[in-house]
């Protein structure tokens, strides 16, 4: 095995009626179409997806844990951005 | 969200699953009456031989799993495997329900000796993994194992008996994707280094003289009404890796064909050294422990 070798991909799979791409793992490949078949093959052989988004991970840009502070914790007590204080109609899905 | 899989799951569908829903039972509302206009032992024979090709090369190209060049190929290759192990037992239950002798496709599988086996010449060589094997080769036996059956099964699917017609749209969908894997690795082997391009030439000249036997109508196959005659599907399958070829920038090998035993080959029960070993290893657990089940 020398998958080290190839660059590494992140996959995302969405499924049947999944309205996002969920990240599910992530796989090895030459290039991007082997990636996506390499997904196909890795990520949806049980029925889960319908279309799949690989992406490089050296082409992500991530956010560090040393970070998470300055990043996050900022919003932790402003609970006015939540529409908490609306009433929210029954039949209205996915909001 | 708790599961992050939940995403992924049909709403209403069963959770039982990590992830993964709405699977299907394959043929289960087929009419599995066998037409008037076909001959029940002939449809037996045809059956045993488009299931024992996708058995055999199953069981060849499972060998891989685990000694794979990549992780990752060999999920592919395990995948393709199962896939032709699925098209195998739907067409030896079918050959076992329409002979009416008792025999399921367990029996088919794994009872029966080299003589009774019908599969082509081509699946049972042995492409490696072991020694000798190589990686190349197996791409090699895969493009054109592939092209061949999918041009076959898309004929199939028009055939008057209802079960092949389904086998057959099913598997259409299958072997597409297993031409296509086979393609992008030959142009990626043929576009690679010099080492990979001289490999993927050996792999086809290693596999090619078993060619025209692809090709060579058994006397079933061309008189069973719900059977497709090879030898009217050899230019589309010509031209199909002609494209890949010009492709990769590969010339279609220039080799001899390994002519039939007194006439007979795969298709009459006549095969190679290589198939006996390979039974061996499928078939010895089953024979040595009848009726096992865990």
């Amino acid at each position: 095995m020398s998958g080290s070798s190839w660059p590494l991909y992140e996959v995302f799979v969405r499924g049947k009626r999944g309205l996002n791409h969920v990240h599910v793992g992530s796989l090895h490949a030459p290039d991007d179409e082997m990636a996506l078949r390499n997904a196909r093959d890795l990520y949806t052989r049980r029925n889960e997806g319908v279309s799949i988004w690989v992406v490089r991970a050296s082409a992500i840009t991530a956010s560090s844990p040393d970070e998470k502070d300055p990043f996050f914790a900022p919003s932790g007590d402003k609970v006015y951005r939540h529409p908490t204080f609306y009433d929210i109609p029954e039949d209205v899905p996915h909001l | 969200m708790s599961n992050p899989y939940d995403g992924l799951a049909d709403a209403g569908e069963e959770k039982h699953w990590a992830f993964g829903t709405g699977f299907t039972a394959a043929l289960s509302d087929v009419d599995r009456v066998v037409p008037s206009s076909v001959d029940r032992d002939d449809l037996v024979a045809y059956c045993l031989m488009l299931g024992d090709d996708a058995l055999v090369y199953s069981q060849r190209l499972a060998e891989w799993c685990s000694r794979a060049p990549e992780l990752e190929e060999d999920v592919a290759l395990a995948n393709i495997a199962l896939d032709l192990l699925g098209q195998a037992r739907l067409l030896l239950t079918r050959a076992g329900e329409v002979e009416g002798a008792g025999r399921d496709e367990d029996a088919l599988a794994y009872l029966r000796d080299e003589r009774g086996f019908r599969n082509v010449r081509l699946v049972e060589i042995d492409c490696g993994p072991g020694e000798g094997g190589d990686f190349a080769a197996t791409i090699a036996r895969l493009l054109v194992f592939s092209a061949w059956r999918l041009a076959l099964f898309q004929r199939l699917t028009e055939s008057v008996d209802p079960v092949l017609a389904a086998v057959a749209a099913k598997g259409v969908k299958e072997l597409a994707y297993h031409r296509d894997h086979a393609a992008q690795w030959t142009l990626r082997l043929a576009g690679g280094t010099a080492y990979s391009r001289e490999r993927v030439i050996a792999g086809l000249a290693r596999v090619w003289p078993y060619v025209d036997e692809l090709f060579t109508p058994h006397p079933v196959e061309t008189r069973l009404a719900a059977a497709v005659d090879p030898a009217t599907l050899r230019s589309e399958v010509d031209g199909v890796l002609d494209t890949v070829f010009d492709a990769a920038g590969l010339e279609r090998p220039d080799v001899e064909q390994i002519a039939p035993v007194a006439g007979k080959a795969g298709r009459d029960g006549v095969h190679t050294e290589a198939m006996g070993y390979l039974l061996a290893e499928m078939q010895h657990v089953a024979r040595s422990m009848p009726g096992a089940l865990w």
